[in-house]
């Protein structure tokens, strides 16, 4: 991947930005400037506000990775699943801190922080969300800021303005 | 001094290897090698964590408990010996991960094991300066020992993230000593993949000369002595030098107990005094002393006088994980795992 394209997809691999539909609160992940469900899609033009997820989720469906994409041959077996979050959105992320055995429909999870690919070793380190187990007697597990909430806000402003 | 700390956060990997692993493959007893060092185990990042992750994940924790806006921080420092990159700083993206960009000032910071202190230092500086409201100092490291090498039982990865500030404070400095000389003990030279050491020399020329000149320096300041503090951190290359220093200095084990971590997860490196501050933290109450001596390679040691504040038991602890799962958990690997997570393998192609 471009290290230009990478760049630009920084604040929703990093921070879970999408947006919200401020017509219909529909949260899209990516982040989209039509909204796919009001039923005019041109009134939601200019009414999609930045908004972060909260990086909670459950597992939907998984899929255990033995033959893997170049780059992860240090993670065989790893654990790729759909995650479906509580504000809507469903991410396709790997499970890491965990045995592949142990994954199963319905694990509650978390997003972390880890590094995603490296272009060689002289080339850029990727760095964004993956999902960790989340566990039933812990407190809860840190989460990226609530950067959007604020830009969220700005939006509305000028949206209201 | 206005300026102290505000909030902190914790990090350390999931996997752990034991010693006795170790001196399995290199033909060594590597159970006496763990209890000479008073290591039990140490802590081994997985193939997709580095420095930058593990101070994002301490930072981010700490944000949230001390429910601090990213976009009021002035100054991101992480100091560490193992940055990803030679040319890049990891506080750029350590900054944009906790969504503290772009009006910050930003740095890595390299001080063998205590460039963590050092972060924390020039925070104090700037926000007691009023330039800026909160400054971020972390300490994060994933070393390695070269294979077989002595340093290869306790290198491990961990870190901690403390914000500096002037409101809230937990916990206030009442003062920080230096004491830095040019002493080769332990470096590594650009380019290379491990570091080297002076072997016995690392001992007392460098590692007890530094902490306890800089620690009595700092008790002749403040007009304390070791009776005076409630709990005493040292940096922690094994479990054994803090020990020693600490009794050199007539600090007593109960004193010590919950600044020293090393023997559960290992030498974190620039992590580790700010571990053991973090898990004092975790346990203390308010009016408590707190005396914090680094130390890095090179060499130097930082000392600071700490008080807890009346504000330290409502802190908002309840975010990320204490410093005591850290110590209670983890998964143990064998060494082929471990030598496959920290790249000592190397793959066709590669």
């Amino acid at each position: 991947m471009s290290i230009a394209r990478f760049w630009r997809e920084t604040p929703r691999r990093y921070n879970l930005g999408g947006s919200k539909c401020l017509t219909c609160g529909t949260v899209a992940f990516p982040p989209r400037v039509v909204c796919p469900t009001c039923t005019h899609h041109r009134q939601s033009i200019g009414k999609m506000a930045p908004f972060q997820l909260s990086g909670e989720g459950e597992v939907e469906s998984f899929t255990i990775v033995h033959d893997p994409a170049e780059g992860f041959e240090m993670q065989v077996p790893y654990v790729l699943a759909l995650v479906r979050t509580p504000e809507g959105p469903r991410l396709t992320g790997q499970i890491v801190d965990v045995e592949p055995e142990s994954v199963a429909i319905g694990l509650k999870v978390h997003a972390t922080f880890r590094k995603l690919r490296e272009e060689g070793k002289a080339g850029v380190i990727h760095y964004g969300y993956k999902f960790a187990p989340t566990g039933e007697d812990e407190p809860p597990p840190p989460r990226a800021p609530a950067v959007a909430a604020r830009a969220e806000g700005a939006v509305r402003d000028r949206a209201e303005a | 001094m206005d300026a102290g700390i505000v909030s902190y956060g914790a990090y350390v990997p999931r996997y752990r290897i034991t010693p006795a692993e170790i001196g399995r493959v290199w033909g060594s007893d590597g159970t006496s090698v763990g209890q000479g060092l008073n290591v039990e185990r140490k802590s081994v990042p997985a193939p997709d964590e580095d420095t930058i992750t593990i101070s994002t994940e301490a930072l981010r924790t700490a944000l949230l408990r001390g429910g601090i806006d990213p976009q009021q921080i002035g100054a991101i420092y992480v100091g560490s010996e193992s940055h990803p990159y030679a040319v890049k700083p990891t506080a750029t993206v350590v900054a944009q991960a906790v969504g503290a960009t772009p009006n910050l000032t930003a740095a890595d910071f390299e001080f063998a094991c205590k460039a963590g202190t050092a972060a924390i230092q020039t925070c104090l500086g700037l926000v007691g300066a009023g330039m800026i409201r909160y400054g971020v100092a972390i300490g994060t490291d994933t070393s390695q020992g070269a294979p077989g090498d002595a340093l290869e039982y306790s290198a491990s990865a961990g870190g901690a993230a403390f914000v500096v500030g002037r409101e809230r404070v937990i916990c206030r400095v009442h003062g920080t000593r230096s004491y830095t000389t040019d002493t080769p003990d332990f470096w590594r030279r650009e380019g290379q993949k491990y570091p080297s050491h002076s072997g016995r020399f690392t001992g007392e020329p460098a590692y007890f000369r530094h902490v306890t000149e800089c620690a009595r320096g700092m008790m002749e300041i403040s007009g304390l002595e070791p009776k005076d503090y409630r709990h005493v951190v040292f940096h922690q290359p094994n479990g054994k030098f803090p020990q020693r220093v600490g009794r050199q200095l007539g600090f007593s084990e109960a004193q010590m107990r919950y600044g020293l971590v090393t023997p559960r997860i290992g030498n974190t490196y620039s992590g580790a005094a700010l571990l053991g501050l973090a898990n004092v933290l975790d346990h203390a109450g308010a009016g408590e002393r707190i005396l914090v001596v680094g130390y890095g390679s090179g060499a130097g040691s930082d000392a600071f006088d700490l008080e807890t504040t009346d504000a330290l038991p409502g802190f908002d602890r309840n975010h990320g994980r204490a410093v005591q799962w850290y110590l209670d958990h983890g998964v143990e690997i064998p060494y082929a795992v471990y030598a496959k997570f920290r790249g000592k393998i190397h793959l066709a192609g590669s």
